[in-house]
């Protein structure tokens, strides 16, 4: 099975006929901004006399919420989403609220926008309303001539020359010239007045910078409180498992040390005892290694692991892998994990009888594709095996996205960034 | 019996070599590591090799490694490898060198002095030591389009058995029946298979071993 991914576009989210009227709505919206542009800036120097502290409270969220409808907008026009950079006030409280807003960049960005499209993306979107109700305009001229009272619509182009019913066909080649301007420009007109909104409403670079360190340190956050669950899983594992279990294994010993002159055939029987303590605390060893390291991850790798794991399940999986070499330790075992949760899935809930694993490194990133032909309807939910995946991932900015209708089958894609430069050549897996 | 030792813990090594010593066997040389695996057993041509499948310098699956390339420099070399883990992976790549003589055992079967030294001694004798671990992996595989979903539950012990490399008269003593029962089991196995039977115990085990692995 080969999954190929569609290379991205940019699509206008909107039907070409719409086109017009949502440039006519957003030419009127730009003169709509210049009342905000003016509240705004009458506001802010009457902070100097308080009275501007109420104003701005009111007219700063109501900004916001007008250029987040354009950047909702301008997403939709443009094909890429306008991140909202506005910074978060770093304690609660009016006054701290005000002074981040004030020296918050995105807010100046906002109210310049106002201005620069009420003229530039004011003209750019009336141009390309105007062509086309123009264009329609002159293509219906002579039904207008004929249906409205004489010396209405006689005087066309601004009164070049007078037309009647019968040679105000002359119009139409016009509009449809016009027409075809507007074909072949109208789109053209939107999208500059969206991306001269998008330069000024998007996030400037160090937004951009501040947005990521805020995405960082969310992920860094969960990936500590993840490792600290993770390491206190492993104590209570140790402490109630093996370290009991080797207590009372020295226990016996002792036990039958000291009876072995005495009564010999009860040390025996001790000794028995004390050998099958230490196979369970080696067994559970075992299973506790198993979950913080796969043995076989170390030594084969990637590949080898999940083609061990793929021979451990009670179900086929085909396993397809194609790797220049080994990622670094830390991905590949996110890697691995993120696999064998989508696998154990699979297993658990989805009664599936086959499974599919590919993995291939494009494009930087490393894509793992986990299928299963079970009965599908698998989500992503807060504390649910995938939202552990999902987070798994993210501390290394990979993602996760699922395909599962109800009936199935179930496609789990996972992508992990992982460059090039950082694959090591496998070392040979002949026996050399 | 002459064995080689291949084991990097000096505990674990000096308990091996007490171990087999206790039960006349001879150890003639005890490596720690894997470079010197492969020239030693060359070089002493063991009756059995017991070999850790984790050994330096890259204390992955060093040991593992050196048997495999052992075994094709002296094809037939009877080499039992030790593990903390069972891996079905290792398992089969061990029983692809063909010619029987290889076992795989976790490291805990050594406390159980009689199974293990059982084991060793049919390694050396040419035969096979799987790992109760690994059989019982594969048999739990999802077997309902499998002609092994045949199989009776007695059948399905049997042939657990059987992979784990025991004779007939083992696997009756291990159940408590007659070798003519479990016989009369191991047709059966084989016609639900469609194996032909064989007087070999080591060739009955590959085959069903490569039966079970080559789905």
């Amino acid at each position: 099975m080969t999954i190929t991914q569609q290379a991205p576009r940019e699509p206008m989210a909107f039907p070409r006929a719409a086109q017009p009227f949502i440039a006519l709505g957003l030419a009127v919206l730009a003169e709509v901004g210049i009342a905000f542009f003016v509240l705004n800036v009458v506001a802010v120097p009457l902070i100097a006399v308080w009275v501007g502290i109420p104003l701005l409270l009111v007219f700063v969220p109501c900004t916001r919420w007008f250029a987040n409808c354009h950047r909702t907008l301008y997403a939709g026009i443009t094909g890429t989403v306008i991140p909202r950079p506005y910074k978060k006030p770093p304690m609660p409280g009016l006054l701290m609220w005000l002074r981040t807003t004030l020296t918050d960049p995105a807010t100046w960005r906002d109210i310049a926008w106002l201005l620069v499209n009420a003229v530039v993306g004011f003209v750019l979107n009336l141009l390309s309303a105007v062509l086309f109700l123009g264009s329609v305009f002159y293509l219906i001229y002579p039904f207008l001539v004929w249906v409205t009272p004489d010396g209405v619509f006689t005087q066309p182009l601004g009164g070049l020359f007078t037309v009647n019913v019968a040679t105000s066909f002359v119009m139409i080649p016009v509009g449809l010239l016009v027409f075809l301007i507007w074909l072949g420009s109208g789109e053209r007109l939107l999208k500059a007045a969206a991306y001269v909104g998008k330069s000024l409403l998007g996030p400037t670079e160090n937004a951009q910078l501040a947005i990521r360190v805020r995405e960082l340190s969310d992920s860094r956050a969960e990936t500590v409180d993840t490792q600290a669950a993770e390491l206190r899983r492993i104590e209570r594992d140790l402490h109630d498992g093996a370290q009991a279990r080797l207590a009372a294994l020295s226990m016996s010993l002792g036990m039958a040390e000291e009876m072995v002159a005495r009564d010999p055939a009860k040390a025996a029987a001790l000794l028995t005892e004390a050998r099958e303590s230490a196979g369970t605390a080696l067994s559970e060893l075992r299973d506790l290694v198993r979950g913080i390291h796969p043995p076989v991850l170390a030594d084969r790798g990637l590949d080898g692991a999940v083609r061990a794991l793929a021979l451990s399940l009670p179900f086929k999986v085909d396993v397809t892998i194609d790797l220049p070499g080994r990622p670094p330790a830390p991905v590949e075992s996110a890697a691995y994990f993120a696999i064998a949760e989508a696998l154990a899935n699979a297993l658990k809930h989805a009664a599936a009888t086959t499974a599919w694993v590919q993995i291939s490194h494009e494009q930087e990133r490393l894509h793992l594709l986990v299928g299963d032909d079970g009965v599908g309807g698998a989500t992503v939910r807060p504390g649910g095996g995938l939202y552990g995946i999902e987070r798994r991932l993210a501390a290394f900015d990979g993602t996760l996205t699922v395909a599962s209708p109800t009936g199935g089958p179930t496609t789990v894609i996972m992508e992990l960034p992982c460059e090039s430069s950082s694959l090591k050549i496998t070392p040979s897996s002949g026996t050399a | 019996m002459r064995v080689v030792i291949a084991e990097d813990h000096a505990l674990l090594r000096d308990g091996l070599i007490r171990l087999l010593e206790a039960h006349d066997f001879e150890v003639l040389e005890a490596v720690d590591n894997g470079p010197r695996l492969v020239p030693a057993l060359v070089e002493h041509r063991p009756d059995v090799a017991v070999v850790d499948v984790r050994l330096p310098p890259t204390f992955t699956d060093e040991g593992l490694k050196a048997a495999i390339e052992a075994r094709r420099k002296v094809p037939g070399l009877p080499v039992l490898v030790l593990s903390q883990y069972v891996e079905q992976l290792y398992a089969r790549e061990l029983l692809t060198g063909g010619g029987g003589a290889v076992g795989y055992l976790l490291k805990d079967r050594v406390s159980n002095v009689a199974d293990f030294l059982d084991s060793v001694r049919r390694v050396a004798a040419g035969g096979t030591a799987m790992d109760p671990d690994v059989i019982s992996q594969l048999l739990a595989r999802n077997t309902r389009d499998e002609p092994i979903g045949r199989l009776t539950p007695r059948e399905s012990e049997v042939l657990g058995l059987m992979a784990e490399g025991r004779s007939n008269a083992a696997i009756a003593g291990a159940l408590f029946v007659t070798e003519k029962a479990v016989s009369k089991h191991t047709n059966n196995i084989f016609a639900k298979l469609d194996l032909p039977p064989s007087e070999d115990d080591n060739r009955r085990v590959m085959a069903v071993l490569s039966y079970l692995s080559s789905r």
